[in-house]
């Protein structure tokens, strides 16, 4: 790992400052993408700001018709959340299935959602529950923020602080997941609700990407048998010595069905 | 070079790091507590697994300077005073729960976190997925999760000792 300078703001405005300050000053909290990230040298920020001391970036609680999440929430948080288990218990499942314990006990959903992993559980929920992104500056809707592998509509000097999640009638997650690092190879999150019938793949491909195949046949029955003759195009898939772009391809009807069947 | 104050086994440290050491850096290093390990060094092994504020994470994905005014626990700050064992390492003794003994500190601190989290009591299921981010190489994880079961018995007062819950 390279040496940087470090930096610790006690509130958003200050963060904001320090990194329009520093265009090579990478955001921190949880440090479980950027930190393995640093040891491989694959980036080399200046700076790290250091957001964990900002309490206003913290909690979960219920606004209205939906669940808004603080960006420094962590995984286990989420997972453990009476709140959220009980308005969309399928956020809470797929929270409770990232990484390992230690992995959640660091990890948070700011983090996970603004670097845009291909192979994040978090950026499924998001986009397959239609959330709305908070920023420093604006709201932003999920299907305008992911733009393909580690790649969001966030701008260089702006921080993520929250994310809103509607509350949906039904929603289910199930995904295939390397058993070694279990991070998702394929994986699909079905909702139904304020934001229309969503089914979102991730793991699979560059990006999380809707399957708007499945959601027209789910839109017209939603049952597991409305996915399963749905065939995915294995163009453009992610190929890797854990899985072939066809082998993807196959799992993501797999798992879309099983998410129908999470969902209920 | 940034200053940071941690506990570390109920012990107050102020120590000079850089921005990029590593807590487990801190620990091994500077104040040469050997008994957490580094296997993987990508956060997989749990071999660095520590106690921050009484939950497990990887020393080896935190850095040290994130640590300040942290109380921190590792595998020299279990036992008591005496030399008395904390009953998930007699535990690890009682049924062999370990054969090379390098994945041991990780696998006993991430044991105790499990257990204190769940003072219902945990099924031989739940030990298992409690224990996914540890890797024992010797294939020893029949008798870590039987030692960890016992250890619950204990530590939430349904058996008075580790030879007791063994029997």
């Amino acid at each position: 790992m390279y040496d940087f300078a470090y930096h610790k703001p006690a509130s958003v405005a200050d963060a904001v400052k320090l990194l329009a300050a520093d265009p090579d000053a990478k955001l921190v909290s949880g440090g479980h993408t950027l930190l393995p990230a640093l040891k491989h040298r694959l980036n080399k920020p200046s700076s790290l700001i250091d957001l964990s001391g900002i309490a206003d970036l913290k909690g979960i609680k219920k606004v209205g018709n939906s669940i808004v999440i603080g960006a420094l929430t962590r995984h286990v948080e989420v997972a453990t959340s009476d709140v959220v288990t009980a308005a969309i218990p399928a956020l809470a499942y797929m929270a409770s299935h990232i990484g390992d314990v230690q992995v959640r006990n660091r990890g948070t959903i700011g983090g996970s959602v603004s670097n845009n992993d291909p192979a994040a559980d978090y950026p499924g929920a998001v986009l397959g529950l239609g959330a709305t992104i908070h920023t420093s500056k604006r709201k932003i809707a999920a299907d305008d923020f992911f733009q393909g592998m580690f790649t969001t509509a966030l701008e260089a000097d702006e921080i993520l602080t929250a994310i809103e999640f509607p509350i949906p009638e039904k929603a289910g997650y199930a995904k295939m997941k390397n058993p070694a690092s279990r991070y998702v190879m394929a994986g699909a999150f079905v909702s139904k609700g304020p934001m229309g019938v969503r089914v979102v793949i991730n793991g699979a491909g560059p990006g999380v990407f809707r399957q708007s195949a499945m959601e027209t046949a789910l839109a017209a029955s939603w049952a597991p048998g409305a996915v399963a003759g749905i065939k995915q195009d294995a163009d453009g898939l992610n190929s890797d010595i854990h899985g072939s772009a066809e082998y993807r391809a196959h799992l993501v009807g797999v798992m879309a069905k099983r998410a129908v069947i999470a969902a209920g | 070079m940034p200053q940071v104050t941690l506990t570390v086994n109920g012990k107050q440290h102020s120590v000079a790091v850089e921005g990029r050491t590593l807590l487990v850096e801190l620990l091994r290093e500077k104040l040469r507590l050997t008994g957490t390990h580094v296997g993987c060094d990508t956060s997989q092994c749990g071999a660095c697994v520590v106690h921050i504020n009484g939950e497990s994470v990887k020393s080896c994905t935190t850095l040290a300077v994130m640590c300040e005014g942290a109380q921190v626990t590792t595998i020299e700050g279990l036992a008591a005073a005496d030399g008395t064992l904390h009953p998930m390492q007699e535990a690890f003794r009682e049924y062999h729960a370990l054969q090379c003994g390098f994945c041991t500190p990780g696998m006993v601190l991430s044991a105790i976190d499990l257990v204190q989290k769940h003072p219902e009591g945990l099924t031989e299921r739940e030990i298992r997925e409690g224990l996914e981010g540890n890797l024992c190489r010797c294939t020893g994880y029949h008798n870590i999760v039987k030692a960890i079961a016992a250890a619950a018995d204990v530590m939430h007062g349904k058996r008075d000792t580790i030879a007791a819950a063994a029997e």
